[in-house]
């Protein structure tokens, strides 16, 4: 066994695992909050990264003007659509809620094929071009500085949560919706931050990664595997979300390196099936105990 | 208007037939899809077997996710299992199209027995989520076991045969197709007049309560998959004897998406709304294609825009019915009903 090959690739897909750790993140906090599973979240991730490649390629604007603009036009979005179709389907079944988001995914998908067309696209370069090595191993330098934006927003957003007033309220909230209320928590405002933040976690990730791989319409099959990240770490834990998401791009990197690409979604499936039967509520999650 | 409605055994109350007045309309419905063949070009004809298919698969998700209320994301992985089965037995053997049809079925049962063992553990969208692993699974395996499924290239059918007639063209397809919808959904209406649907709709209301009654839930859940799989197999067979080819791609995510759609569009828990979202869902592309030809000679880059307006039209759909009109539209249905029945005396 070639080592330095598997430390490159394992390499490489913890970097990936990194933006997993960063969608999922987004993902859990609008779970947390407003207890909705967002299967839009791809189709948000898309819509971030078309923007940039709206203002960076389009408008020729500095990409790090572009980066920001496209970062806030992706939250914003994630912002209206709470307040347009999330906050209406208050109360109703999570089936339907999950069927709500699917339906906004296929929207976005319409919408940017719409106004970018059909095909691939590559977004300008933005990151620097240095080849990056880690004693040995050679990392490709998008991945290596995409991993370093990631986890820097990854770290502002631990902090905010722990720290901020926003971020105590938003987890009062999703500890108890009625008593966070009495005490003077404006819970539907933070529904619609959630959603905000979880939308703008998911923009920059969406950004980073579709600079490393290329930008279609199709882009926001990610979902899937972001959904797998989620459910093996624990839908509502920030905790799981990390631990999984590095995981699960390591692994789906490997089995693409080893296995062939085919076997890319079987493999973290696979896990997804194992944790399903054995943990159902993930490796990080709350386990409800449910009444009648 | 309709009098005289009283009910005054529970018979009455479980029949079928409510009044001789919808005997007679089931009877035109009857003779209309009889005679459509005879009348229609061959246009309609492919929409009527394409409807025809999607009502089948329809009424299956139906049953599991309106009626006992367990969301599935593997219909179209099911289907495929179905599909699979038909075109490797026409290549494989001489069996007639009914036994190839319920050899579908029941091998994409056995199947839903599989996918749904886990209910018993997880539920709601952790189940969601096992059918959406279960339908990757299956699609990687239509794409890889080559000796079997004939990889990315898939596999071609023979025409379906009974007793050496051979139903090739869409006309002769309409006659296996419809018949067959016609008595599936039958059949899912006779399910809910029997204990076994009860139980679906008890586990559908509240599962924990549905156990305290005596309701063995890992039993009636499955049998719930298995049904509805059934169904999805035997669309799945007509699917593959009908375009005569299956690949992978023939029964991709996004289908199982749309036979979502098409429940929730329809009306959850409703057979008649699951007909009226399967036809409804069907012709959408259609119409929306003709519209694209109409504008064509008016803006040229009409075609373009028809496959991301497709996907627009689909999502806002599906938002739309949800938001605003969540029973779907059977309510619709029952309202434009309700509408005659009282007619004179409603202002």
């Amino acid at each position: 066994m070639d080592w330095l090959f598997f430390g490159e690739i394992s390499l490489a897909g913890l970097a990936m695992g990194g933006l997993y750790a960063l969608i999922g993140l987004g993902f859990v906090i609008i779970y947390k909050a407003t207890r909705v599973i967002n299967f839009a979240i791809g189709e948000i991730m898309m819509f971030a990264a078309y923007l940039f490649l709206a203002f960076a390629g389009g408008m020729e604007m500095s990409p790090w003007v572009a980066l920001p603009l496209a970062v806030l036009g992706g939250s914003l979005l994630g912002g209206v659509i709470e307040k347009v179709m999330i906050r209406p389907m208050l109360g109703e079944s999570s089936i339907s809620v999950v069927m709500v988001t699917i339906g906004i995914a296929s929207i976005l998908v319409g919408v940017v094929e719409m106004i970018w067309g059909a095909d691939p696209q590559l977004l300008p370069d933005f990151l620097p071009r240095k080849p990056v090595f880690i004693g040995e191993m050679y990392l490709a330098p998008k991945i290596a500085y995409g991993f370093l934006i990631g986890a820097a927003m990854l770290i502002i957003y631990l902090l905010y949560f722990r720290f901020s007033r926003g971020g105590v309220a938003l987890r009062a909230t999703a500890s108890d919706q009625a008593a966070a209320y009495s005490m003077g928590i404006n819970v539907r405002r933070v529904f619609n931050l959630a959603w905000v933040f979880g939308s703008l976690a998911a923009s920059l990730a969406g950004v980073l990664v579709a600079a490393t791989g290329g930008l279609s319409p199709q882009f926001g099959a990610i979902g899937l595997s972001v959904l797998v990240v989620v459910i093996v770490g624990g839908l509502d834990s920030i905790v799981g979300a990390l631990v999984a998401g590095v995981f699960i791009g390591w692994l789906e990197t490997v089995a693409g390196a080893y296995l062939g690409g085919e076997y890319r979604m079987p493999a973290t499936f696979a896990v997804l099936a194992v944790i399903l039967v054995f943990r159902p509520y993930g490796l990080f999650g709350t386990h409800d105990i449910e009444r009648v | 208007m309709r009098i005289g409605d009283a009910k005054q055994s529970y018979e009455a109350d479980e029949s079928i037939w409510k009044s001789s007045t919808q005997k007679v309309w089931f009877a035109v419905l009857l003779l209309v899809l009889a005679v459509f063949p005879f009348m229609a070009d061959a246009y309609l004809l492919y929409l009527g077997c394409m409807v025809g298919i999607a009502v089948i698969s329809t009424t299956g998700l139906n049953i599991l996710t309106g009626f006992t209320g367990l969301i599935s994301l593997g219909q179209a992985g099911f289907m495929g299992v179905g599909g699979y089965t038909v075109a490797w037995l026409s290549a494989n053997s001489a069996l007639p199209f009914p036994v190839t049809l319920l050899l579908a079925g029941l091998l994409a049962a056995a199947v839903g027995i599989l996918v749904g063992l886990p209910s018993l553990r997880v539920k709601g969208l952790y189940l969601a989520i096992a059918t959406l692993a279960a339908s990757v699974f299956l699609h990687f395996i239509f794409a890889e076991w080559e000796s079997v499924t004939g990889g990315m290239g898939g596999l071609s059918l023979e025409p379906a045969h009974l007793f050496g007639l051979s139903f090739q063209s869409d006309f002769e397809m309409y006659f296996i197709i419809v018949p067959l919808a016609v008595l599936m959904v039958f059949g899912a209406t006779n399910i809910f007049r029997t204990r076994t649907g009860r139980a679906f709709i008890a586990i559908r209301d509240r599962d924990i309560s549905a156990e305290i009654l005596g309701i063995n839930l890992l039993r009636y859940k499955l049998m719930s998959f298995a049904l509805s799989s059934f169904y999805a197999g035997v669309a799945g067979g007509l699917f593959a004897y009908f375009y005569r080819v299956v690949t992978p791609e023939s029964f991709p995510l996004s289908m199982s998406i749309f036979y979502l759609a098409a429940v929730i569009v329809g009306g959850m828990g409703n057979l008649l709304g699951g007909i009226l979202g399967a036809a409804f869902m069907t012709l959408i592309p259609e119409a929306l294609k003709l519209l694209t030809a109409a504008l064509t000679p008016f803006y040229p880059n009409a075609p373009i825009f028809m496959s991301p307006m497709l996907e627009i039209i689909f999502g806002v759909l599906i938002v739309g019915f949800l938001i605003f009109e969540p029973h779907g539209l059977a309510e619709i249905w029952h309202r434009i009903r309700r509408f005659f029945s009282l007619w004179p005396f409603k202002n």
